[in-house]
């Protein structure tokens, strides 16, 4: 746990001082709202078109912090620091998903937000609760998914193609899950509830990939 | 001694593939609603079933390759995964055609069991590139085996995943109970000539890999030809 602490500061540090990558990813996601509404010539959305939008660009948006998550350890010697210390691998693993998962939620913080204010039509505030429920659900499951496939990608040639093209099919049933249950949120003229089924789908996918890559992280490591 | 039992092995595949086919036009019924386009079934869900069943042994023998370190493991997961990726092509193809001739369509997105496919098999196109990606062998061989476990584990939640959705338009070829006699000994004796039919494959590119990487070897003792060997293939070399 202290591991994971130290590990999960140092992250945070690093990114509070460079700002690499949550800067980028919140311009990334704010201009796809924009070139949503040109591409579709829609000054406001709801329901189903509204949950796919939202889901698409914050997918988008993360792709950006996958590509950059692990290339400080790649470049800098992160990883040998790591390896030397006398700890548990997979501890990085789980620092690494954290990390991801705080900057998805600073990119949430200004691009729902700004969804809300350029795109959609019902408020956020009918269904708010459930909406934290479902993002905190669709953001555990991408960092989970672009922590493991990041540690993949930054090591081969083309890091920033592979890694994209390594994470989307991984995430889809996440993307299905999260956009089913955001749909009913988004509608306009009141929210309906959260369907149970996609909820549990949502929750166990999340689980079973995050005791999957933590079982299966350790080889990507040595050298 | 390579290649033994290979040509028993290749003439029960096609007998068995053949004897398939033959009872499949002849033997098995006409479907009531469906009538001739039905028979593609016999080609279609057994090619499936293979190819997804080959994408988790490919899982299943990088396991062994992570425990044991030994190349030779990653050959088989390798092997099999691509030759499941290779009968993926023909199960889009195959199903395209009869998703065309029942539904009208050359494809339909409420439909589960051909979506999931199509996101396993984007998922598996990814393997190749990132086996090229990676220089150094060693290096290489681990990281594909880290795919292919999180790809096999991947292929039946993604199936489970996906079909939670219950649209029941694709027949379902098994738990519907329906299928009569003939058309299930039909469908079992496809199902076995196509599995015979992999096991074929794998063991030709197996032993056609190993040969060749035995030929490599000599050559090098016999002409001292240190030149790097050029590589076309993301197989790992042994």
């Amino acid at each position: 746990m202290r591991v994971l602490a130290a590990l999960l500061r140092k992250e945070l540090r690093l990114e509070l001082r460079t700002l690499e990558s949550v800067p980028g990813m919140i311009l990334f996601g704010v201009t796809i709202f924009v070139v949503f509404h040109f591409g579709l010539d829609r000054a406001s959305v709801e329901g189903d078109l509204a949950a796919g939008i939202l889901v698409v660009t914050i997918l988008f948006a993360g792709m950006l912090g996958l590509n950059r998550l692990y290339v400080a350890d790649e470049e800098q010697g992160g990883f040998d620091g790591f390896l030397l210390a006398p700890v548990d691998r997979t501890w990085l693993f789980v620092a690494k998903a954290g990390a991801l998962f705080a900057y998805l939620v600073a990119l949430e913080l200004v691009a729902v937000p700004a969804f809300a204010l350029l795109l959609l039509e019902p408020g956020l505030g009918q269904a708010l609760p459930e909406l934290l429920l479902v993002l905190a659900l669709l953001n555990a499951g991408f960092a989970i998914i672009a922590a493991l496939v990041g540690a993949i990608a930054v090591r081969t040639r083309a890091r920033d193609l592979l890694g994209p093209l390594i994470a989307l099919p991984l995430l889809i049933p996440v993307v299905i899950g999260a956009a089913r249950l955001l749909e009913p949120l988004l509608r306009e003229g009141g929210a309906g509830g959260l369907d149970a089924t996609w909820l549990a789908i949502l929750g166990l996918y999340d689980l079973v990939f995050g005791l999957l890559s933590i079982a299966v992280f350790d080889p990507l490591l040595e050298d | 001694m390579h290649g033994k039992g290979l040509r028993g092995l290749s003439v029960a595949t096609i007998v068995v593939l053949v004897g398939a086919f033959a009872i499949a036009a002849f033997y098995a019924p006409l479907d009531a609603d469906q009538g001739f386009r039905q028979k593609i079934f016999y080609l279609h869900v057994p090619l499936a079933i293979v190819s997804l069943v080959g994408f988790i042994v490919g899982g299943l023998l990088a396991v062994q390759h992570l425990r044991s370190r030994a190349s030779i493991w990653d050959l088989r997961s390798y092997v099999a995964i691509h030759i499941s990726l290779i009968l993926g092509v023909a199960v889009l193809v195959t199903g395209a055609i009869w998703a065309k001739t029942s539904w009208g369509v050359w494809w339909l997105w409420d439909e589960p069991t051909l979506v999931s496919f199509l996101i396993v098999f984007l998922l598996y196109a990814t393997y190749t590139p990132m086996r090229f990606a990676i220089e150094d062998p060693e290096r290489q061989a681990r990281y594909a085996s880290v795919f292919a476990i999180a790809g096999g584990a991947f292929v039946p939640i993604c199936f489970g995943a996906v079909r939670a959705q219950e649209q029941e338009v694709h027949p379902q070829t098994f738990g519907s109970g329906e299928l009569p006699g003939p058309m299930w000994l039909t469908f079992l004796v496809s199902l076995a000539g196509m599995a015979l039919l992999f096991a074929t494959l794998y063991r030709f590119e197996i032993e056609t890999k190993l040969t060749r990487g035995r030929l490599r070897a000599l050559r090098r003792r016999l002409l001292d030809d240190d030149a790097p060997v050029q590589r076309r293939s993301a197989a790992p070399t042994i």
